[in-house]
């Protein structure tokens, strides 16, 4: 069964599944994954492994595929007048929110709209410069009692920007953080479902990632990994670009450079992509990751990663900006690497 | 006086048709300047209705239905093709423009949209830096227009060129009791004047001005006026129904301008225009005898076309009446269908009902 990207991406940048509740999506990926993998599971947490299972003798060394599949986005805390206020589940900033549509799963989904109320209804601290979160308001365009049937304090909202495909080869939308990278582990397991692989690889569309890499603490545990790959997006150039840490859109992915990978690991892939002429940048994380990477590393007793990322504008806004090239490139290095492991890998681990 | 508000909901329904003509209508792109996408589903729909329809020196489309017999009253009805928007204004390569609003728009609510430009409607979008790369202190303070571009994607710069004009990419979608669309001001006053057409009664000559560049200056309705030279002007427009709840004060909001469900807002004085008494009184006596519900648009600040129509030639007795909306001049905004369907029938019966008379000076 061939895949279609595009089909794949816009199926899970149109579905809910905020951090905590990534029920929808998580259908979504173990509907792609299955022809490609012998077993799926759910973890304790929420999130979803597939298991391709190796062609080496018992017991085989086994690959973590790690890309979160949680979204950011809003959780109703009142309802005033027909009006809800909300929180924020996960890093987002008020000044995207106004003017913005969103759903919110309430007994229904209902189409909602995230507005700034007018100066004269805010307290005079709040009225001007950007509005604060606690201020803004959802409007679901139902009447105060229609409201009050439907919605209730807990209820989750998502973005509604349907995803566009833009000029360029590049695709827009919410979510792109990361279900990107849920893509491009998606075509990974379609090329190794066609090529012999000695290693177990485990794909996890991990759960919660945006509020602290949750899962990646304990997805591990159940994987036991003898390594980890973790793909997540990094920073893209462009407007709002923030310099130093910023790679070309559609040049090329990025391979993470930092305290939470493995500098082994680092060198052997990046001299793979070397050889197949697939364009990376060295992506410079000076601190910790902010991504998976930073949970898997310190899970069991230690778990070696590698971390490989595809750039992407306008990060957290419902309007993210990826080339699918890039996702194609992650995916195809993933599949060239783990089918090139012979099983004693590890054993050739240096500290030089 | 009070203020009247009747917020019991009757649900009215439009049909299905009209609101695919709705729909057409507010998801053109028609910034003001360049009006030809609305103009031309005016056109197309106006024809087979009018006795004459022309297009003028600006792009107004003027459209003319006779009455028959004697005493008949020119009325001139405007309501405008144009919306607020963007222009590209520099092409910084890659699908990278930079650009200005055209018309009133808060730059509040222009990050993280996206948008359509040009008559291809080529699909783009705003973005902003990643949270991740922001300071608390730089997340208080609002973007302006001038840090933000509107991206098309790596091959876009072939796609637009500068002086292209867009819009907020948002499609028109019914909700429950409500509709919510970007541009519904004013396509829902063009909406309402084509079903006008249809239905003028023979007691008067109705002059319908499809009006262009009103978010600019109400600068269309000026020609159109003195072209139509009417003895009445009415601006079908829509106008703010600021009413949201106060932030945790328990306060009553007195300053909502208009209410959603309050049914159609028959303006007494904004920033442009001190309405007609004469007519004002017309409106709302058709109102109470046909029990449409409606209210006054609060006294304050805005403008209509009737704010260039009242001043034309030797002046015109003119007065305004609009769709309550919230939200308007953003991605989208959202009307109630009951307080649609009870403008457009407050209009068409205070038509038939027009009697020469009401201009004589009677009022104490």
């Amino acid at each position: 069964m061939s895949l279609d990207l595009i089909e794949h991406l816009k199926q899970m940048l149109s579905a809910p599944g905020l951090s905590g509740y990534e029920d929808p999506v998580r259908e979504i990926i173990a509907e792609a994954w299955k022809p490609y993998t012998d077993e799926i599971t759910v973890s304790n947490l929420g999130s979803l492994h597939g298991l391709a299972k190796g062609s080496a003798p018992e017991p085989r060394p086994r690959v973590m595929l790690a890309a979160h599949m949680d979204a950011i986005g809003l959780m109703v805390t009142g309802i005033d007048d027909g009006f809800l206020r909300f929180t924020q589940v996960g890093g987002v900033d008020p000044r995207i929110l106004p003017g913005q549509m969103v759903i919110v799963h309430g007994r229904q989904d209902l189409p909602g709209m995230v507005v700034m109320p007018p100066a004269f209804a805010l307290p005079p601290e709040a009225a001007s410069g950007s509005v604060a979160l606690p201020y803004l308001l959802v409007d679901t365009g139902l009447r105060a009692e229609e409201v009050a049937q439907k919605v209730r304090v807990g209820d989750v909202i998502s973005f509604a920007q349907e995803p566009l495909e833009l000029a360029g080869g590049t695709i827009a939308g919410h979510t792109l953080d990361n279900r990107v990278s849920v893509a491009a582990v998606t075509v990974c397991l379609e090329a190794l479902s066609k090529r012999k692989h000695a290693w177990d690889v485990i794909a996890a569309a991990t759960a919660q990632e945006e509020v602290g890499a949750i899962a990646a603490f304990t997805d591990p545990v159940a994987i036991r990994p003898d390594f980890a790959i973790v793909i997540d997006v990094t920073f893209a150039k462009g407007p709002g670009g923030s310099g130093w840490r910023d790679y070309e859109l559609g040049k090329g992915i990025t391979i993470c450079w930092g305290a939470n990978q493995h500098p082994w690991l680092f060198e052997e892939i990046t001299r793979l992509a070397d050889q197949l002429d697939i364009p990376y940048k060295k992506d410079l994380a000076p601190g910790m990751s902010g991504t998976d990477a930073y949970g898997i590393q310190v899970a069991e007793s230690g778990i070696p990663v590698v971390e490989l990322g595809i750039p992407l504008r306008y990060m957290h806004t419902p309007v993210e900006q990826v080339a699918l090239k890039d996702i194609f490139r992650a995916g195809r290095l993933m599949a060239e690497f783990i089918t090139e492991l012979p099983i004693d890998f590890m054993s050739k681990v240096e500290w030089k | 006086m009070a203020v009247k508000t009747n917020t019991r909901p009757q649900n009215l329904k439009m049909k299905k048709a009209d609101l695919d003509l709705l729909a057409r209508l507010c998801n053109a792109v028609s910034v003001s300047g360049d009006e030809q996408e609305v103009r031309d589903i005016v056109l197309e729909q106006v024809k087979p209705l009018a006795d004459s329809v022309t297009v003028d020196a600006l792009g107004n489309v003027l459209a003319t239905k006779l009455g028959k017999g004697k005493n008949k009253v020119r009325v001139m009805i405007a309501a405008h093709m144009d919306e607020i928007g963007f222009m590209l204004i520099k092409d910084e390569g890659d699908g990278i423009f930079e650009f200005r609003v055209v018309g009133g728009i808060d730059e509040r609510q222009l990050v993280g949209k996206s948008v359509w430009v040009g008559r291809e409607h080529v699909p783009g979008i705003i973005g902003a830096k990643a949270i991740h790369m922001t300071t608390p202190e730089e997340r208080k303070v609002a973007l302006k227009v001038e840090q933000l571009r509107i991206d098309l994607g790596p091959d876009g710069s072939s796609k637009a060129k500068i002086g292209d004009r867009g819009t907020f990419a948002t499609k028109l979608q019914v909700i429950g009791p409500s509709i919510r669309s970007k541009a519904l001001d004013d396509r829902l006053g063009v909406f309402n004047l084509i079903q006008l057409l249809k239905t003028a009664p023979d007691n008067i000559d109705l002059l319908a001005a499809f009006t262009v560049q009103e978010e600019v200056g109400l600068r269309g309705a000026h020609v159109a006026a003195y072209t139509f030279d009417p003895q009445i002007g009415i601006a079908l427009d829509s106008t703010p129904a600021n009413d949201l709840p106060f932030y945790d004060t328990g306060e009553v909001n007195a300053s909502y301008n208009t209410r959603l469900d309050g049914g159609p807002a028959i303006y007494l004085m904004d920033g442009a225009t001190i309405g007609d008494r004469r007519l004002i009184s017309w409106l709302t006596a058709v109102a109470e005898a046909e029990g449409i519900p409606w209210q006054y648009r609060q006294p304050g600040r805005g403008g209509t076309d009737a704010g260039s129509i009242h001043k034309t030639r030797s002046g015109v007795p003119s007065v305004s009446v609009s769709v309550p909306q919230r939200y308007l001049h953003s991605a989208a905004g959202l009307v109630r269908m009951d307080d649609c369907v009870n403008t457009l029938r407050l209009i068409q019966q205070a038509l038939i009902r027009l009697d020469p008379k009401i201009l004589n000076r009677q009022e104490k």
